[in-house]
């Protein structure tokens, strides 16, 4: 066998009720090596590596390490075999401090079972000095940024001397400079000779980051290659199984009359002299780092947050925002960059997710007309292509994708104005992200006006007519369409 | 699709049901008598009052909240209720008190959770204890005897209808239609299901979080007026244990503890099987302590249910499209054969 091969998977196969999720599945990753893994939402990489991990247990096939047969029942097991798994969503305890994250579920104890803090002390200190990390110990974690405990998450990975670290698209909540650091880490991990699994959907970092790249789609492998054998239209053509036209649908579109306007928005040490319009028919991107403050800027416009001052017009109209419902009204509408918080209700129907902001359209006489109801749900979730066995099917087993569409469809049903839509194509696959550009186009059409906030300067640069860069809660730069560039943008969002 | 996916998808659908059927055969072989008209009708009666509870437990769990104080303000409201009879003579003041009472109890639980944002479960304990008290005050600790008319309440009867099972049937009616049919109960349920993501959809939590402490202070006010009324008395010291029974039939029914799940149908089923429980084990003449331990275990399994079938729910789908469907099924079927 090939002493450099670290991890090999030999013809893993399960399935759960009604869906086969892997497929025979081959697969191995080189010593001092990041392999990658994409493939849309649903191909099967979580659940390949939540095998590898212990907490799913294959139905057949092998998993061997060092050429080892090893049988993984439980991430416990997995970390005794030097398997380290960072999620996509990081679980993690906001009052616990740096040194009490670092030592949990390891504490140095006696043998009554009393912690030595000492030791535990010392212990998290030198580990965070091994990993070149400079928090201090006593730093609780919800007053670190989510790149911050990201990297702590990948220190204390290592920390545990696992030689197999898996990363599940651990770029998904952080900012482009963050990336760099997070990509030096990883660099260095690799020349220390340990075995990195990336899943990623973004392809301008999977091949900044990958040796090899392997694409899963409907659960089996499609291909394994060395990364610069592979172009990232390949990759994608792989994922979906068919070659995308376009990356972005965008369209021209005459731009119409002013349809949104802010002036003056500021909040006390957070954001501050906020000013921009939105014409019809054209889509406006928010650029920044994280933490730039376009999420706050989106929350308090739509009267999630308070606000000091603010002078919002819709349509021309002075609107007065104090609630959600005041916005909704004044057909302002927001989409979460968090789905799972602000987003979808994950026990209850897609039906009724989707009408929830809009039921008094089918209520007479204080009764709910479920026929009309069902009827207008059936029609926009067939022209969204939001995939659901029924419409009464619980929105928590959809996809990614597909809950991003329902709750763009409990939007729709409610015909707004405005769209403030905070990074709309966050965690969901390229099929799905197309779709959204397109149905965003389709609003422009309308004659809705749209503002976008993304991370990802391509996508930006792709849909938007317009661009504001924000830094440290203010709007330090407009951009039109043909000053667009990744360097212009990032020079106004670093602020200089 | 196999047996055991039949069988699991069946479970899902009727599990309680089907365990309430299996208790009544289960009772039937016991006892010939289980299944007459009597027999079954004394079990409506006797489970009417803690089922009525039970309606306003389901709409406040679902909204993800709970009532403690059920118990005592059922005492308070009924004790009030019979002393407003026994002073007016009138059945129909004694009646809108009791309601009137109940509803000013559940508003202070309301204004507790919404506008101080304490948790259900402490501001409801400190209810419960409020409202005992004040009963307690009220008559000094004595009860209120001689009665009266105020009987009809819980021993008369409509076209040979016992009272108390057509107070049980309206509610359960009017629980179904605001679960099903109004704005209220899909708040509700969005509510209970993920509070932030209402907010974010233009739902006022407080307004309705009151709304359901309301509506379960009506339920809880007819509840006392029924009591008392059955047991020919104004007892002070009536209805404890009533919110554990309450909360058991609730949860037995499917309700889920974590919010955002239940309904009405269910709620009856899981009334019925607690009281179907009790029917049979005094049937059967199970020491009564015994019984204790018996009713508490239930409560405990059904929690430990809920959470292990959700879990399973969970397992099946992370990530992935379910794409579990009749039609489809039907199809592939077809295609075999």
């Amino acid at each position: 066998m090939d002493k450099d091969i670290k991890l090999k998977i030999e013809g893993v196969n399960k399935s759960f009720p009604g869906v086969k999720a892997l497929d025979d599945i081959n697969f191995s990753v080189k010593k001092g090596s990041v392999h990658v893994l994409c493939g849309e939402n649903g191909a099967g990489k979580s659940t390949l590596m939540k095998i590898i991990n212990g907490i799913y247990n294959q139905d057949s096939g092998e998993i061997y390490i060092d050429g080892e047969l090893v049988d993984i029942n439980s991430p416990v097991e997995a970390q005794d075999h030097g398997i380290s798994m960072i999620f996509q969503e990081l679980n993690y305890v906001p009052e616990m401090t740096v040194e009490e994250n670092f030592v949990a579920g390891r504490w140095p104890t006696n043998k009554f079972g009393k912690v030595n803090w000492k030791k535990a002390r010392e212990t998290a200190k030198n580990l965070l000095e091994e990993e070149g990390l400079d928090y201090s110990l006593d730093t609780k974690l919800k007053n670190l940024t989510i790149s911050d405990i990201q990297l702590l998450e990948i220190s204390k990975a290592v920390s545990y001397d696992s030689d197999i670290i898996i990363m599940d698209e651990p770029t998904s909540a952080i900012s482009d400079k963050e990336i760099e650091v997070l990509f030096d880490k990883i660099n260095s991990l690799r020349d220390r000779g340990k075995s990195i699994i990336y899943i990623s959907h973004k392809m301008d970092e999977i091949f900044q980051i990958a040796d090899e790249i392997t694409v899963l789609r409907d659960g089996k492998v499609v291909a394994t290659e060395k990364a610069e054998d592979l172009s990232e239209d390949k990759v994608v053509s792989l994922m979906v199984g068919r070659e995308l036209s376009k990356t972005f649908p965008k369209a021209d579109i005459e731009i119409g009359k002013k349809i949104f306007e802010v002036k003056n928005l500021s909040r006390k040490n957070v954001i501050s002299d906020i000013n921009f319009d939105v014409h019809r028919g054209e889509i406006v991107g928010f650029a920044g780092l994280v933490g730039a403050g376009r999420t706050e800027v989106m929350r308090a416009l739509f009267g999630l947050d308070r606000f000091d001052s603010a002078e919002i017009k819709i349509k021309g109209k002075k609107a007065e925002i104090t609630n959600t419902s005041d916005s909704i009204d004044n057909g302002l509408v927001m989409l979460s960059e968090d789905r799972h918080r602000y987003g979808i209700i994950p026990v209850r129907s897609v039906r009724e997710n989707i009408t929830l902001s809009n039921l008094e359209d089918y209520i007479y006489g204080g009764r709910l007309h479920a026929k009309e109801e069902r009827e207008e749900v059936e029609d926009i979730s067939g022209k969204l292509n939001i995939k659901t066995p029924s419409i009464e099917t619980a929105v928590s087993s959809l996809s990614g994708g597909n809950q991003q569409k329902v709750i763009l469809a409990k939007w729709l049903v409610n015909d707004p104005d405005v769209f403030l839509l905070d990074e709309p194509t966050r965690g969901i696959d390229v099929g799905a992200k197309y779709e959204i550009y397109k149905l965003m186009v389709e609003l422009a059409k309308e004659g809705k006006g749209i503002v976008m906030v993304s991370s990802e300067l391509p996508e930006l640069i792709g849909m938007c007519d317009r661009i504001y860069v924000m830094s440290e809660g203010r709007i330090t730069g407009e951009l039109k369409r043909e000053e667009f560039s990744q360097e212009a943008i990032m020079k106004y969002a670093i602020g200089s | 699709m196999n047996i055991a996916d039949r069988f699991k998808r069946a479970r899902q659908k009727y599990g309680i049901l089907l365990v309430l059927i299996l208790l009544f055969i289960i009772a039937t072989l016991l006892n010939s008598n289980f299944l007459s008209t009597r027999n079954l009708a004394n079990i409506s009666k006797q489970v009417s009052i803690t089922t009525i509870l039970a309606f306003g437990e389901t709409i406040l769990i679902i909204s993800g909240m709970l009532d403690l104080s059920n118990g005592s303000v059922l005492a308070l409201a009924g004790l009030i209720s019979v002393s407003v009879f026994k002073m007016s003579g009138s059945l129909l003041l004694a009646f809108l008190v009791a309601i009137i009472v109940a509803v000013i109890c559940n508003i202070i639980n309301g204004l507790m959770v919404t506008k101080f944002k304490t948790p259900p479960f402490i501001a409801t304990l400190a209810m419960m204890a409020m409202a005992r008290g004040a009963a307690l005050l009220y008559t000094n600790g004595q009860n209120i005897y001689q009665i009266g008319d105020y009987t009809i309440f819980g021993q008369g009867a409509i076209l040979g209808i016992p009272t108390p099972i057509i107070f049980l049937v309206i509610i359960a009616f009017v629980t179904w239609y605001i679960l099903q049919h109004t704005r209220l109960g899909r708040s509700l349920y969005a509510i209970g299901g993920n509070e932030e993501a209402a907010v974010a959809s233009g739902v006022n939590i407080n307004k309705n979080k009151m709304k359901a402490y309301i509506i379960n202070g009506v339920f809880v006010g007819i509840a006392g007026v029924i009591f008392m009324s059955r047991v020919n008395a104004g007892l002070p010291n009536g209805g404890q244990g009533f919110e554990f029974e309450a909360l058991t039939s609730s949860i037995i029914g499917g309700t889920s503890f974590s919010g955002g799940i239940g309904t009405a149908g269910g709620t009856v089923i899981g009334a019925f099987i607690v009281g179907t429980l009790n029917n049979i084990m005094n049937l059967s003449a199970v020491n009564s302590y015994l019984q204790q331990i018996i009713r508490g275990a239930i409560i405990a399994l059904a929690v430990i249910y809920d959470t292990y079938s959700k879990n399973m729910r969970v397992e099946s789908q992370k990530g992935e499209i379910k794409v579990e469907d009749d039609d489809k099924d039907d199809e592939n079927e077809d295609n075999n054969s």
